[in-house]
């Protein structure tokens, strides 16, 4: 009977230390959250509190420029006297002024063509890459990454060199002689688009190749065994099984095309409409900063909103998948 | 009526010298840059044969049967199926279909949308897919898992899928790719049974590549056993087990004893060797060998007796050793036998009674003996 009295004591103790371990553990895994989410939230979530404050605030010609400014050391009733001077009413400027409503479309026009451009550039750059021997692999991926080695704005401003019409294409057309006027390229959406698809392209062409790289090869061949022809294979095999990447690629040309500034700046033309531009142009020539915090609050929507739906909708497919 | 092996065969196209070869490799040589993946090899398959590709990874055997899909093109020769020449023809035009060793099953698809796949490809009016997708799902016993992905199933029922939607459009030869590679020994067992009785069942050609040589002697019909992109024997798989062409084979197939020797005499239809282990081995119909040349003589484990006692009769056949090492299996038990030569044969007993007398022990003094007509003579 003793002996049975140890062993479930010695079976408790166990548990207990078992316990304590699994303590430790959960502690443990759940700093490795923790820190990330306070960093998201020291980083992110604060400037965007901010922003958010200013967009509510009116424009005052004084450092800075709006009021009113929020003092801790006017106490609770000062600060109760701010919050009631928040009102939303740049935001309602911003829907009577078709400049923004215009630059917001045209942004979100210029990004979702840009965005197909990458897919259709980046696909096969993909694809050759999933399909080289592997030995070769790890060489083609870093010449997708190489260019981020050279600064994003001194590769745009090359690219003003090549497109501008007295530029090296015009040059290399020249003297092909497939042209004899210079093509104006450079301050037209064309040059954008060119921009942003070979600023943007390792981001689409990464997401791609990680897709097509796990797929399995003979699943075309079993495709093609079944008596589909190659192309058929690609369209019914390849291509929904790499949606998740096409989905991932083109989210992460997309959304920073949306704000894109750089780029509109260098390359595109005066009468070019970006959000971006917008946003530079309140903040810095009509130094007005509540609008502007208005319109990238406005952004930030545009871009949050369809993504949250992405994200749930694709929850859910994987749920069903399973 | 004797036989060889234990089975009587009524299906037998390749011992017929008027049936015509339905699939026949004419001089087939590949190489893959300086490697010869198949060096011109002949063979032929006859129609509702089920063939077997049997062979260590790397011997040709896949790459084989990728040409016969058309994944390949030979480097050389050619081959031909029904008659017809399989040159340039691609795979998505070959009346033959596969089924792949990673069954290669789209993941994006129910079971249902799997089968359907290549019957979609030719155009068949849907009633019927809907009716042959239903046929083939009760055929494979998956008829409650229609709507599951291949990622719900079990490995067993994802072979099953895979050979399903394989036979679904009725190809003139159906190939498997190691069908059954990547199930558990007991699955396997039973897998292999259904199998046959489905080749039965459709009146399909079969061709099988497979590493596992009791898969293949179980269901194949005849065996090509593979070394090196060349093919060293074709038969029945009783004709490749008591009468293997090589050392080669014989070792590559079972278990084997080898004794080299030169042979000593010729007498009737005994052939006499004077085996280099000591003793001398007299063999009944082995064929004709010059005396003196030098020969090996292959026996199976099985057909080796051991026993405590000096068996009576000729001395031929029976030499002395010590019991070196013992391996009960339960249903079996091996016995290693280390003569003085320092070679250790092997002999296996059945047991069949559960009470063994005169039972033998590690280091007992032993005799092996067979009898004249237990072995091959072999000269490669």
């Amino acid at each position: 009977m003793a002996e049975v009295a140890d062993d479930t004591r010695a079976q408790g103790a166990a548990a207990d230390r078992r316990e304590e371990n699994g303590l430790l553990q959960t502690l443990t895994s759940r700093l490795v959250i923790i820190i990330p989410y306070v960093w998201l939230l020291v980083f992110f979530l604060a400037p965007f509190i901010i922003v958010f404050k200013i967009s509510v605030s009116q424009p005052t010609i004084a450092m800075p420029p709006y009021t009113p400014t929020l003092d801790p050391a006017e106490g609770i009733g000062g600060l109760i006297e701010a919050f009631g001077q928040f009102s939303f009413e740049n935001y309602v400027w911003l829907t009577q002024d078709a400049l923004y409503i215009n630059a917001y479309l045209s942004s979100v026009v210029i990004a979702a063509v840009s965005t197909l451009l990458a897919l259709l550039v980046g696909y096969p750059i993909a694809y050759g890459m999933a399909r080289a021997p592997a030995s070769v692999r790890p060489l083609l991926l870093m010449l997708v990454i190489l260019p981020f080695w050279t600064s994003f704005l001194i590769r745009v401003y090359a690219w003003i060199g090549i497109l501008k019409p007295e530029g090296l294409l015009n040059q290399f057309l020249f003297s092909l002689g497939v042209i004899d006027t210079p093509l104006i390229i450079l301050n037209t959406n064309t040059a954008i688009f060119i921009g942003i698809v070979y600023s943007y392209l390792p981001f689409m062409v990464l997401p791609l190749y990680a897709t097509l790289e796990k797929m399995d090869f003979s699943l075309i061949e079993a495709a093609q065994d079944l008596g589909c022809t190659p192309s058929g294979a690609f369209w019914k095999i390849t291509v929904p099984l790499s949606l998740p990447g096409v989905v991932a690629g083109s989210m992460l040309v997309f959304i920073p095309a949306v704000g894109e500034f750089v780029i509109p700046d260098l390359l595109g033309g005066s009468r070019t409409l970006m959000i971006g531009k917008t946003l530079w142009n309140e903040f810095f020539s009509n130094r007005d900063w509540p609008v502007s915090s208005a319109v990238a609050v406005i952004l930030l929507l545009i871009l949050v909103v369809p993504i949250m739906f992405f994200q749930r909708a694709q929850a859910r497919a994987q749920e069903e998948g399973r | 009526m004797n036989s060889l092996g234990s089975i009587r065969r009524s299906f037998a196209p390749w011992a017929d010298p008027a049936a015509k070869p339905y699939i026949s490799f004419d001089g087939v040589t590949k190489r893959f840059g300086d490697f010869t993946a198949v060096n011109d090899l002949s063979l032929t398959i006859f129609e509702r044969e089920f063939f077997a590709l049997l062979g260590a990874s790397g011997c040709g055997k896949s790459t084989l049967l990728r040409m016969l899909a058309g994944f390949e093109e030979p480097s050389a020769g050619r081959i031909l199926l029904d008659g017809q020449d399989l040159a340039g023809i691609p795979p998505y035009r070959r009346p033959v279909n596969m089924m792949f060793q990673s069954y290669a099953l789209f993941p994006h698809m129910t079971v249902e949308q799997n089968i359907a796949f290549g019957l979609k490809q030719d155009g068949m009016p849907k009633a019927q897919i809907a009716e042959r997708v239903a046929s083939m799902l009760k055929l494979v016993k998956l008829e409650q898992f229609a709507r599951r992905k291949p990622h719900q199933l079990s490995g067993g029922q994802r072979q099953r899928v895979a050979l399903a939607r394989s036979v679904a459009k009725r190809p003139k030869v159906l190939l498997l790719d190691e069908p059954l590679g990547a199930l558990d020994k007991k699955l396997r067992e039973e897998t292999q049974f259904e199998l046959m009785d489905l080749q039965q069942q459709l009146g399909l050609t079969f061709v099988v590549v497979t590493h596992d040589q009791e898969e293949a002697m179980t269901m194949a019909d005849r065996i090509a056993i593979m070394d090196k992109g060349e093919v060293r024997q074709v038969a029945t798989p009783a004709e490749v087990y008591e009468a293997p062409n090589s050392r080669f084979v014989a070792d590559f197939v079972g278990s084997v004893n080898l004794f080299e020797g030169t042979v000593s005499g010729n007498g009737g239809n005994i052939l006499t060797i004077a085996a280099s282990d000591g003793f001398e081995i007299n063999v009944e119909n082995a064929g004709a060998a010059a005396d003196g040349a030098n020969v090996w003589f292959a026996i199976r484990p099985e057909k080796v007796r051991v026993s405590s006692r000096a068996p009576e009769g000729s001395g031929a056949n029976v030499t002395e050793g010590e019991i070196w090492d013992i391996a009960y299996l339960g249903d079996m038990t091996i016995y290693h036998v280390r003569l003085p030569s320092g070679r250790v044969v092997k002999a296996s007993q059945v047991n069949a009674a559960r009470v063994i007398e005169d039972a033998l022990t590690w280091h007992d003094k032993a005799w092996i003996s067979f009898a004249p007509d237990s072995g091959v003579v072999l000269t490669a």
